[in-house]
C-alpha cells in the first residue's frame, strides 16, 4: 500500500550550520530493514529538491532503527545568516514524513513483529 | 535580574570573598533515599530562554544531586560578547542569577550542586552577581561558588594566529584570517578536567564559560565514580547521558511526535539521568510531574543534532552512537547501556563568531479572498521599489506563512481560499544602510498596494547584526594551559 512515511515512522531534525539533520526512526524494529532499503540518500536529496541545494549524506543507526540524514545546504546559509522563517531546521522532520511510500501489508499491521 | 554591580563595588566583593579562603570541612553526605549508589544529574534549561520553572521543579518536586544548566548554544557567546561590550559587567545568562537566588536555600538543605556554563563570556561578573544576590540572604552556610575560565581566546587570538594556529573553518577549509578583523567572539569548547577540579574544590555552583554541554551532565559523574579519564566505554556513557539531559524537555516529551497529543506538558518533568559507577544509566523523571520518558522520546532526542553517529566527538572521548541500547523499563524509565567509546583527539573545538553584515525580516498579512494572490502581487511590488531605488543584497527571501513556508514545495500548491496569508520578505547585505531602507518599504504597502492587509502593529522590521559561526579546531595543549580554576565563598 501506498502510505507517507509517517505511517510507519517518526522523526525528529535540528541544525549544525547550514545543515540540516533528520534522524528517522522506524515504529517498529520490522520495518527498519525497510527503511534501509528504501528511504536512500539520493532518495532524500530527491525529495527535498527546492530546499536541500547540498549532497544528502545517510547514516544506520539499526540499535535505534533509525537513519540519520545530513541534508546539507538546506538552512540558507544557517544560523543568524539564514532569513528562513525555520532556519533552523525544526520543520524538516515532518517534511521527510511526508514522503510516499509503497509498503508490504505485513508492515503497516504489525503482523511481521 | 538584581542591580547591576558597579565595577568597584564588586571588585571590593571579590577581595572580600577571597579573604575568606578555602578552609576544610568535611565533604557534604548526598541524600540517597534509595540506599544505592547512583547519581542523579537532573536537566533544568536546555538553553537560554528556557523555562525557568523546570530547574525549581528538579530541587522541590523529588530527590536528585546534581542540576545541570546549559545555557549555550552556538551563537550564544556573540550576542553574550555583544552585551559586554556594551556594559563590561555583563556577558553572562542574567536569568541564572534570581534562578540561583530563589534556589540557594533548598540547593544548600539538600546538598544539591549546580554545574552550569551560566558563565558565558564573564564567568566572574556572574559571581559577582550571586555575591549580590546571596548577601541579602540567610542561609546555613556560604555558598561557594567555582569559576572557569580560559576557554576564552579573544584576547589571544592575534598571539595564536600569529604562532601558526590557522583556525581553518572546519567545513570550507578557510583560514580565519579572511575574517579576523570581524571576528566577535572566539571560545574554546572545554571538557571535564575543570569542572572536575571545582568539585574537588567542594563547589556548590560551578560557573563554566563554553564548557560542552555534555560535559555539565558527565563532569559529576567523573567526580563522584573517580572514572579514570580514559575509561572510554564509561566516558562514552557519560556523553551520550549528557547528549539527553542537554536539550532539557526534549527528552522527556517535549517537541515529541509520538502521542504529542496525550503528552501533559503543562508543568513538565524535565529529564534526570540516574548514572551507576559502571556508567549504564537511567534516564527518568519527577513522577509527580508531566512529562513522559519512553523509548521513543529518548530516541528522538539521541537523534537530535546528529552527524555521524559512530564519531560523536566531545573533548574528552569519541563516542559511538551506533553501539547505545535502550530497554524501556516502563513507568518512565529508560536503561541506556553499551556504548562504546574510543580515546580523544588531540583538537579541540573552537566555536568563532564574526559579523556578517545586516539583515531585516518584515511581514503583512492578507485575508480572503485571493490572500495568495494578493501576497505575491505585493512581494512583486516590494520587489520593484527596491530596484527602483537601486539597492542590492546578498539575498532577498519571500515566504508565504500558511501557505509552505515550513515545507516549501513538499507541501504542494497552495489553496486558493486560505482564509489569510502572511507574505514574510527577509534581505540582507553588507551595507546597513540598504537594509534599513528596506525596513521602511514594509508599511507603504498598506495603503499603496494589495486590498484587505494587516498585521503591522509591530512596527518598522528591525534592523540586525548577522554573526555568523566559523567553527575551527585547535591543539588542545594550547588551551589547557591557561584553564583556571577558582572557588571561593560568597
Amino acid at each position: 500500500m501506498r502510505v507517507r512515511l509517517r505511517e510507519i515512522a517518526f522523526a525528529r531534525s535540528g541544525d549544525k550550520g547550514d545543515t540540516a539533520n533528520v534522524g528517522l526512526i522506524a515504529f517498529r524494529p520490522s520495518i527498519y530493514p525497510f527503511l534501509v532499503k528504501e528511504v536512500t540518500a539520493e532518495r532524500v536529496k530527491y525529495h527535498f529538491k527546492g530546499i536541500c541545494e547540498g549532497e544528502v549524506e545517510r547514516f544506520e543507526l539499526p540499535n535505534l532503527r533509525a537513519l540519520n540524514f545530513l541534508l546539507h545546504r538546506s538552512l540558507g546559509g544557517g544560523g543568524t545568516v539564514s532569513l528562513m522563517l525555520d532556519a533552523q531546521g525544526k520543520t524538516f522532520a515532518t517534511a521527510l514524513l511526508r514522503m510516499e511510500i509503497d509498503v508490504p501489508d505485513h508492515l503497516l499491521d504489525g503482523s511481521a513483529d | 535580574m538584581n542591580a547591576q554591580p558597579g565595577a568597584p563595588e564588586a571588585l571590593a566583593l571579590e577581595e572580600a570573598s577571597a579573604a575568606v579562603g578555602l578552609e576544610e570541612r568535611p565533604l557534604p553526605a548526598r541524600a540517597e533515599p534509595d540506599g544505592g549508589s547512583r547519581v542523579r544529574v537532573a536537566s533544568g534549561q536546555g538553553f537560554w530562554g528556557d523555562w525557568q520553572e523546570a530547574p525549581k521543579l528538579q530541587v522541590r518536586r523529588g530527590a536528585i544531586d546534581y542540576l545541570m544548566l546549559d545555557y549555550l548554544a552556538e551563537i550564544t557567546m556573540s550576542i553574550m560578547q555583544k552585551q559586554r561590550d556594551r556594559n563590561p559587567a555583563a556577558g553572562y545568562a542574567r536569568d541564572f542569577v534570581p534562578l540561583m537566588d530563589d534556589l540557594i536555600g533548598d540547593l544548600l538543605e539538600k546538598e544539591i550542586r549546580v554545574v552550569s556554563n551560566a558563565g558565558g563570556v564573564n564567568p566572574e561578573g556572574c559571581r559577582s552577581e550571586l555575591g549580590f544576590a546571596f548577601a541579602d540572604q540567610s542561609l546555613p552556610r556560604r555558598p561557594r561558588v567555582a569559576v572557569i575560565t580560559g576557554d576564552d581566546l579573544m584576547d589571544s587570538l592575534d598571539d595564536l594566529l600569529a604562532a601558526g594556529h590557522e583556525l581553518r573553518h572546519m567545513e570550507t577549509g578557510e583560514p580565519l584570517s579572511a575574517v579576523r578583523d570581524r571576528v566577535a567572539a572566539a571560545n574554546a569548547y572545554l571538557g571535564a578536567g575543570p569542572i572536575i577540579e571545582a568539585l574537588g574544590q567542594e563547589a556548590d555552583i560551578v560557573v563554566a564559560g563554553r564548557s560542552t554541554d555534555t560535559a555539565l551532565t558527565y563532569a559529576p559523574l567523573m567526580h563522584e565514580f573517580s572514572w579514570p579519564d580514559d575509561d572510554w566505554d564509561r566516558l562514552a556513557h557519560g556523553v551520550v547521558a549528557g547528549h539527553i539531559n542537554e536539550c532539557g524537555c526534549q527528552a522527556s516529551g517535549g517537541n515529541s511526535l509520538v502521542d504529542w497529543r496525550e503528552i501533559d506538558l503543562t508543568l513538565p518533568g524535565y529529564p534526570i539521568i540516574e548514572a551507576e559507577e559502571d556508567g549504564t544509566f537511567v534516564v527518568t523523571k519527577h513522577s509527580e510531574l508531566g512529562g513522559r520518558v519512553t523509548w521513543e522520546t529518548v530516541a528522538e532526542q539521541i537523534v537530535y543534532e546528529l552527524g555521524d553517529p559512530r564519531e560523536y566527538i566531545t573533548p574528552d572521548v569519541v563516542a559511538d552512537f551506533s553501539t547505545i541500547r535502550l530497554r524501556d523499563l516502563g513507568k518512565d524509565r529508560v536503561r541506556v547501556e553499551g556504548v562504546a567509546g574510543r580515546s580523544r583527539t588531540d583538537k579541540l573545538k573552537v566555536s568563532i563568531a564574526y559579523h556578517d553584515g545586516f539583515k531585516a525580516v518584515g511581514a503583512l498579512t492578507y485575508a480572503w479572498p485571493d490572500a495568495v494572490d494578493k501576497a505575491r502581487r505585493a512581494d512583486e511590488i516590494l520587489r520593484g521599489r527596491l530596484r527602483h531605488l537601486g539597492l542590492e543584497f546578498d539575498e532577498i527571501r519571500t515566504e508565504l506563512v500558511w501557505a509552505g513556508a515550513c515545507h516549501g514545495p513538499l507541501a504542494g500548491p497552495p489553496s486558493d481560499d486560505l482564509p489569510e496569508v502572511t507574505l514574510r520578505v527577509g534581505v540582507r547585505s553588507p551595507d546597513r544602510h540598504a537594509v534599513s531602507r528596506f525596513s521602511r518599504e514594509i508599511a507603504p504597502l498598506i495603503l499603496a498596494g494589495p486590498p484587505t492587509v494587516t498585521g503591522f502593529a509591530g512596527g518598522r522590521p528591525r534592523v540586525q547584526e548577522v554573526v555568523a559561526y566559523w567553527p575551527a579546531l585547535i591543539d588542545r595543549g594550547v588551551v589547557e594551559s591557561n584553564v583556571r580554576v577558582e572557588t571561593m565563598e560568597l
